[in-house]
């Protein structure tokens, strides 16, 4: 992006202008495209795609109207908030009321300034990059805890408190599970982070140590928690607080906040994409830049949508627990195990300075025996409810 | 001791969340059950519903006797018959025989006594409506003479299916067995959702 910019200077356009100036201005441009075409569309058609896979875990079918196979549904909801009026209760304090969305809304935009899309297509190649959206994304609890606050109502306080408890000390486990990443790679950069691994398997970080295996869950664990994704959708839990923090939104408003929960799913696996899958690596196919360039960024895009995936498949299989719950698993599991994991690692790399190749391929191997398990446990659930002999089999999504 | 319970809290998170997983992707590759009412069924849903489901009430005129059995029976006076009798005609005359819909309580105190069969209650539920008006269901617009009862069997072509449904209906308060002038619950059973 840098680069495109120092291009267009060499070739005297913007002469009038300082450097300076053209580069926030080529930020802003290039901010409000990602906003407004990749922002909102992933994150439109992933309430869609939830609403779906959902209901097929259901056994039911799901919105299916609007649209060939109700592809539409999401743009038609999203249309019927824009309508809505925008109410804020009398007794709520307006400015913080008002504000809270958006600040909510800045965190979570802010991430996609060091979110690669490929080796070329990336709007800030920062060198803090990991750090700084660790930083942003805690913008989101001051959101929420403004929108808990204002609303002067029970239900948002209590919601609000949760989110700000949940997410600060989810945190903590989600740092330092990136500290083994950060180890092995020596840097914060997320282009470098991609660099360093490769497009096979063997080469990412998932599996470079049995300790980067374990972080990737932890990590995952802890991301989950801070998007308030169930299992740890306390801030929101509708059986007990109606809609949480949420509650007295409506219109845009509402909207903004679930823009930035489903936005946050693509976060969280561009995140876990660029750290652990190799994010953006393909093989040397082709030395057409424009045709690298949509296949690494389809490579990442599906990487980290699949993602996307798992966490709604969590959501729909998973239990809410409780506030206590939330905070043992925090403190008593996550911390500790990330503690001795991040040791751990340093350890490994005082060993194997260069890593290691043989326990690459055997951590690939792992991974690959653990998927292999999951199917077949699968296939014992298909085989126990008789679903081939009672004709209920498909493998189409529109069934 | 309660490091090996701690050891044993990870393991078991991890093995039930593994086996939850595995369950609910087995649930992604199995079709929905869903009965897409009311337009994406394969037979009218109203054509599934056995003989002698409590819908929406019907009253045959052709063979209705104006003995007014139903009207007396209806707890709620939903039933509203008016008629007198006359020679010259040769029987009774009805001039109005309305039932109001938005009243009835689908009991079918109404279709028990009726000796004909000629009030029964069809498969048809789809009654929501504009307005309390339009829920009265009136079956006589000029007057009409009641059907008599004749000695043997009814000879006219137009009323004898209809008597013989009637009776059907009537018949199996006693008997208990709905004959199949319809479909069987169980052959409409299978309601596929058509593809799109």
């Amino acid at each position: 992006m840098q680069g495109y910019l120092d291009s267009l200077i060499a070739a005297g356009w913007f002469s009038a202008l300082p450097v300076q100036v053209v580069y926030a201005g080529g930020m802003l441009l290039a901010g409000a495209v990602v906003l407004f075409v990749f922002i909102l569309l992933v994150a439109g058609f992933t309430t869609f795609v939830e609403r779906r896979i959902w209901a097929r875990i259901h056994s039911r079918v799901g919105p299916n109207r609007v649209g060939p196979q109700g592809v539409l549904q999401w743009l038609a909801d999203g249309l019927k908030l824009f309508m809505k009026e925008d109410l804020i209760p009398a007794a709520a304090d307006r400015k913080l009321f008002r504000m809270a969305p958006y600040v909510v809304l800045m965190g979570f935009v802010a991430t996609f300034a060091v979110i690669p899309f490929s080796s070329r297509l990336v709007i800030a190649e920062m060198d803090i990059g990991l750090l700084f959206v660790l930083t942003v994304t805690s913008l989101v609890v001051v959101g929420i805890l403004m929108a808990g606050w204002a609303s002067n109502n029970k239900w948002s306080l209590i919601g609000g408190i949760r989110g700000a408890a949940q997410i600060v000390s989810y945190e903590i486990p989600a740092g330092l599970s990136i500290l083994p990443v950060v180890l092995l790679a020596g840097t914060l950069n997320m282009q470098e982070l991609i660099r360093q691994q490769g497009w096979a398997p063997w080469d990412w970080t998932l599996f470079a140590n049995p300790f980067a295996f374990v972080a990737f869950f932890l990590f995952f664990t802890a991301a989950l928690a801070e998007g308030n994704r169930t299992p740890f959708d306390l801030p929101e839990a509708e059986t007990e607080l109606v809609a949480g923090f949420v509650t007295e939104y409506s219109g845009v408003r509402y909207l903004m906040f679930f823009l930035v929960e489903w936005g946050n799913l693509y976060v969280i696996g561009a995140l876990v994409t660029t750290m652990f899958l190799g994010g953006w690596n393909i093989p040397p196919v082709t030395d057409s830049v424009f045709l690298q360039t949509l296949l690494e960024f389809l490579t990442f895009f599906f990487k980290a949508y699949f993602w996307v995936f798992v966490a709604i498949w969590i959501r729909g299989t998973l239990p809410r627990v409780r506030v206590d719950q939330l905070m043992s698993v925090c403190w008593k599991y996550l911390v500790p195990i990330a503690f001795v994991n991040a040791i751990a690692t340093a350890l490994w790399i005082i060993a194997f300075p260069h890593g290691n190749r043989v326990v690459a391929f055997v951590m690939t191997g792992i991974g690959a025996a653990l998927v292999a398990l999951f199917f077949s446990r699968v296939a014992f659930h298909l085989r126990r409810s008789r679903v081939r002999a009672r004709n209920q089999f498909t493998l189409s999504p529109f069934a | 001791m309660a490091g090996l319970q701690y050891i044993r809290n990870i393991a078991a998170t991890c093995s039930t969340v593994f086996e939850g997983m595995a369950v609910t992707f087995s649930h992604l590759v199995r079709k929905p059950v869903t009965v897409q009412y009311p337009d994406r069924t394969a037979l009218r849903v109203q054509d599934t519903l056995p003989f002698r489901y409590r819908g929406i009430l019907d009253v045959d005129l052709e063979i209705c006797t104006g003995c007014l059995a139903c009207e007396r029976a209806c707890p709620i006076d939903c039933i509203v018959i008016d008629g007198k009798k006359d020679k010259d005609a040769g029987g009774i005359v009805m001039t109005r025989f309305d039932i109001d819909m938005a009243k009835c309580m689908y009991c079918g105190l109404c279709s028990e006594p009726c000796p004909t069969g000629a009030i029964h209650h069809t498969p048809e539920f789809e009654g929501a409506d504009y307005s309390l008006e339009s829920l009265i269901r009136r079956f006589i617009d000029e007057p009409v003479l009641a059907y008599k009862p004749k000695k043997g069997i009814e000879v006219s072509a137009d009323i004898a299916p209809l008597l013989e449904r009637g009776m059907c209906y009537i018949d199996d308060f006693a008997v208990g067995v709905a004959p199949a002038p319809k479909p069987k619950p169980e052959a409409a059973a299978v309601v596929e959702p058509k593809p799109e």
